[in-house]
């Protein structure tokens, strides 16, 4: 009854078109490894479910006291050695049957994917992500481009406030291919916060892999077809952890390059007006997290990115803060003017600009495309 | 039976040993098991009022996309306090609570072997929860879930961790001290002829949960000592920067984690096992094989607990393994239920309150069980981790599986306790709008984690589609709620009716139904001798050589053991309502001892100077302990 409705609902809903982070319905062929087992097992448990529900529904319906019935004691049965060996046996034929594809595929996705693959490094902050493109000298956040029909093997490593990620294209060392857990040389170590656990997940693309402080964990993702795909932060990672989204974005090969090459470009460093101001604000106060290529701190330096988002392009992303925002003017400025009334517990601090600079700010950020 | 040699009396002791046995007074002094049970119950469900009350605070939250109705601090602090609420602070002692009380009763015995300590551990308990809950006005609630995941559990700048750390420390005093004074009543104070092969099988599961708490509560006493020392003292337990490993954190919480899975679980197991055969009218089918299997689980319950942790990156040697060691444990598990529906085959059932809640927590528990294989399905564990696919499967297991069984002993050992029966009509309401809000609430989450939702997030936007099972779920949590004030409403006008005194209104099979409802403070006149499984049954009823089952017809159903058939104990024969026989004075200490544990913790976190005065106290209580004559 309640329990058949049940289950008919979870049949019926999970081909229900409107969810656009779920698991059932694989993007890639990474995904469709889980989901190739999860079917067959599903509905063994369903059988189960049938069997076990039905022989309940059925003795509590053959075997009830009736009332007009003479009081009957039935036959003080203790058991059958027999059915006990029938049910213990049976039970660990399926549980064996059950064991030999999922043991074989734990090792098919734990091995590195050959061939041509695209490698990037995953950095979970609290609460954003950031991607970094070794081999392609690219550093962004909350957007991950891959292209179609190729696996992308990511590093994942979990980092603490204040980790300074090297921009790659000015000449930084690509980030290495195992975490760095501690400041990168020549920081005091104080300069990083804790990490904390995360988790990445794309359900349409891949499981779930734990971003976890000390170890160093890879994940292989694919996408078969273009589009937008849903990822999350699957593991508690504090008081903002609703809100550590990211969009994975698939792209044709063709695409891919084409967008790896616009990344690959330096910020137009000339600007005029408003946005000038802006610039000047920027450099004072947004460089002490915030690195855009090809500019250089009011001191002369390189901007690092020390815990906040590389920003050289962020006009060409569609969202920002864990990518639960899209990114437009009066986004920004609210988060400008007041990150933690935006993202509780939010690392980015509140300068006090006035509402005119922060017009400015913004004005400048529109001229990172 | 407890105080063997003390001094007869003490040079100018301050705390009088206490003799009332009623009145209000005697609640803060008893050391009578019955008396301690009944506080446990109380506590454990004054707790799962509010632990309830957080649910619903949540699922208001989380009704609809993107709501503001809980910011994210609250709503951290919420599921965090639900959780450990529900684990420790009811379901936990909950089934101690049946413990204390049915444990002795059941064995034949007049209390357990050490009647101070429990109440020691009752109290201990208690204030371990009133700590907890004091956070909330004192900083803030534990924020950082149940589950305390370091780093984040260390570098959480609230308060509310370090409660969180202290507090279960405390509980974990209360209930390793419980559990090494239950195994001991079990195995040392049974009734004559109650061999552990006569024991019922509440007694058995009794037993394996105590063992279990025993060997896995040090491990958790370990970590949260660790998390402790690293919020307050700065050492580097679970700091990667320092050489300390998160991962560590993980291994020592789910090693007890998962045994504590069972701790919860086994208790209903044991009380359906009770119910059953009472309300079928025939015997609990392959006892053996329910009392071997619940064995089983305890022993593999210590090495499934990395199936919490494959999306670690522990890799896939481990991942094998434990996915190996979790779908053998399905196996004891699936014995259990084949037995229950073997007991019900061919009865004669009797669908009173006790059975119904009974069958749900079958019917329940096999969806949970269920859900639990697809979880031992690593790749497909990967996607499911952390998602309400879990959220629903463990609310199958710890609500409609110990929930639904604790709901059913309650119902069936209520007129033991108080001489009275819950009105059968509220009974069946209460049940039938528990399983209905029950499945309404945790059915959708499996959808919902399916789909893509994942644990622990104070928000979802509406772009993901999970709007509708949501607001279904948030329904359904409100007819849990009627359903628990259905329970109430029967619970409080059960007292509006005169006692009954009927020893065994159920027909019941087992020894605590010998006695009177509810029974004298000493529990049986004369300790009763044992000659079989379900002794009781086998004084009422008789097979005859055709294999008919007819009541005996001398004596009637609830006296206690013919003359001849009790063993010597305490009182000699032909004493009426016994005037002889001596049970443990009630004592201040336990209650004082306990006492110090909070201001210790408080002194931890808020100056040093209530440290040395809750040492005091503690130490205070356990000297006048120690000293206190047997009575004075």
């Amino acid at each position: 009854m309640v329990l058949g409705l049940v289950a008919l609902a979870v049949v019926a809903v999970a081909c229900a078109p409107n969810a656009t982070q779920s698991t059932l319905e694989p993007k890639g062929p990474y995904a469709q490894k889980s989901y190739d087992l999860f079917v067959p097992v599903f509905w063994v448990a369903v059988g189960i479910f049938v069997i076990v529900e039905g022989l309940l529904l059925l003795f509590v319906i053959r075997y009830r006291h009736r009332k007009n019935q003479t009081a009957r004691i039935p036959a003080q049965v203790h058991g059958n050695t027999r059915l006990e060996i029938a049910w213990t046996i049976l039970p660990t034929l399926i549980l064996a049957g059950v064991a030999v594809p999922t043991i074989a595929t734990i090792w098919d996705l734990a091995a590195k994917p050959t061939g041509d693959v695209l490698e990037v490094n995953v950095l979970a902050h609290q609460w954003w992500w950031e991607f970094d493109y070794p081999d392609q000298k690219i550093l962004t956040a909350n957007e991950l481009h891959i292209p179609t029909g190729r696996p992308v093997y990511v590093t994942l490593c979990a980092v603490g406030f204040g980790y300074g990620t090297p921009v790659p294209s000015q000449g930084g060392p690509p980030a290495p291919n195992a975490c760095q857990t501690g400041p990168p040389d020549g920081q005091p170590p104080a300069a990083i916060g804790a990490a904390v656990i995360h988790s990445f997940w794309v359900p349409e693309l891949a499981g779930t892999q734990d971003v976890v402080p000390d170890l160093t964990n890879h994940l292989t993702i694919q996408a078969d077809e273009p589009g937008v795909y849903e990822g999350q932060c699957k593991e508690f990672c504090g008081l903002s952890h609703a809100y550590m989204k990211f969009k994975v974005v698939a792209h044709t090969p063709a695409d891919f390059e084409r967008w790896v090459a616009e990344q690959q470009a330096p910020a137009s460093p000339d600007v005029s007006g408003d946005a000038a101001a802006g610039k000047e604000i920027f450099l004072q106060t947004c460089t002490a997290c915030h690195a855009v290529a090809g500019l250089e701190t009011a001191n002369g330096q390189p901007a690092i990115a020390n815990g906040g988002p590389n920003l050289t392009h962020l006009m060409s992303r569609q969202c920002f803060r864990g990518c639960t925002l899209e990114v437009n003017d009066e986004n920004l400025a609210r988060w400008i003017a007041d990150p933690r009334s935006v993202e509780a517990g939010s690392f980015m601090p509140d300068y006090g600009l006035t509402s005119d600079q922060i017009d400015q700010v913004v004005a400048f950020l529109n001229t990172l495309e | 039976m407890a105080s063997v040699s003390v001094p007869a009396e003490r040079p100018g002791g301050l705390l009088r040993r206490p003799h009332a046995t009623t009145g209000w007074w005697s609640w803060f002094t008893t050391v009578d098991h019955k008396k301690i049970g009944i506080l446990y119950g109380i506590t454990a469900f004054g707790f799962f009022l509010i632990g309830g009350s957080e649910a619903l605070l949540i699922r208001v939250q989380l009704a609809r996309p993107d709501q503001t109705f809980l910011e994210p601090a609250v709503y951290n602090e919420l599921f965090t306090m639900h959780g450990i609420t529900m684990v420790f602070l009811v379901v936990m002692p909950l089934s101690a609570a049946f413990f204390n009380y049915l444990l002795p009763l059941m064995i034949g015995a007049r209390d357990v072997v050490f009647p101070r300590l429990n109440a020691f551990s009752y109290w201990a308990f208690l204030f371990a929860g009133l700590f907890i809950y004091s956070s909330w006005f004192l900083g803030g609630a534990p924020n950082g879930g149940w589950f305390g995941y370091a780093p984040n559990s260390v570098t959480d700048p609230s308060v509310g961790m370090t409660f969180y750390a202290i507090g279960l420390l405390i509980a974990g005093i209360a209930s390793t001290v419980s559990a090494v004074n239950l195994a001991v009543t079990v195995l040392n104070m049974r009734a004559p002829g109650m061999t552990l092969f006569r024991m019922p099988v509440f007694v058995w599961m009794g037993l394996v949960v105590q063992l279990l708490l025993a060997f896995s509560l040090p491990v958790i006493t370990i970590g949260l000592t660790e998390l402790l020392f690293d919020r307050l003292f700065g050492t580097h337990f679970f700091d990667v920067a320092a050489g300390g490993s998160p991962v560590l954190w993980q291994h020592l919480f789910w090693l007890f984690g998962h045994p504590e899975v069972y701790i919860l679980v086994l208790p209903a197991m044991g009380i359906v096992s009770e119910i059953l055969p009472v309300f079928a009218r025939k015997p609990l089918f392959g006892y053996q094989f329910i009392v071997f299997s619940g064995i089983a689980i305890g022993f593999i319950g210590f090495g499934v607990w990395a199936h919490h942790m494959f999306a670690v990156g522990l890799g896939p040697v481990a991942n094998t393994a434990f996915a190996v060691s979790t779908m053998i444990i399905a196996i004891p598990t699936g014995v259990k239920i084949f037995n229950w529906l073997g007991t019900l085959w061919n009865g004669d059932l009797r669908f009173a309150t006790p059975m119904l809640f009974s069958i749900g927590f079958i019917a329940m528990f096999v969806i949970g069980g269920l859900s639990g294989v697809t979880h031992a399905v690593v790749p497909s564990d990967y996607q499911q981790t952390d998602t309400y696919y879990i959220v629903a499967h463990f609310h199958y297991v710890l609500f409609g599986g110990a929930i639904f069984g604790l709901f059913g002993g309650i119902y069936y050992w209520w007129p033991k306790v108080f001489g009275r029966m819950l009105s059968e009509t509220w009974g069946k309401l209460n049940f039938w709008l528990m399983l209905i809000g029950f499945n309404m609430t945790f059915g959708p989450m499996h959808i919902l984690g399916l789909q893509g939702m994942p644990r622990r997030i104070q928000s979802y936007p509406a772009s993901l589609g999970l709007s509708f099972w949501n607001m279904v779920s948030s329904i359904g949590a409100f007819v849990i709620a009627i359903s628990v004030l259905v329970f109430l409403i029967n619970a409080i006008s059960s007292f509006r009716k005169p006692k009954q005194m009927e020893a065994d209104p159920w027909d019941a099979r087992t020894l605590e139904w010998a006695t009177s409802s509810p029974p004298p403070e000493y529990n049986f006149e004369e300790i009763p001798v044992v000659h079989s499984l379900d002794d009781l049954w086998h004084r009422k009823y008789a097979e005859t050589e055709g294999g008919r089952v007819v009541p005996v017809a001398a004596g009637g159903s609830g006296e206690t053991p013919s003359a001849g058939e009790h063993a010597g104990g305490d009182g000699g024969a032909g004493h009426g309502a016994g005037h002889a026989i001596h049970m443990p004075s009630p004592s201040y200490f336990p209650l004082i001892a306990a006492a110090g544990f909070p201001i210790v913790g408080y002194g931890l976190i808020f100056g040093r100077p209530a440290i040395v005065l809750g040492l005091v106290i503690t130490l205070a209580g356990f000297f006048g302990w120690a000293m206190e004559p047997s009575s004075e």
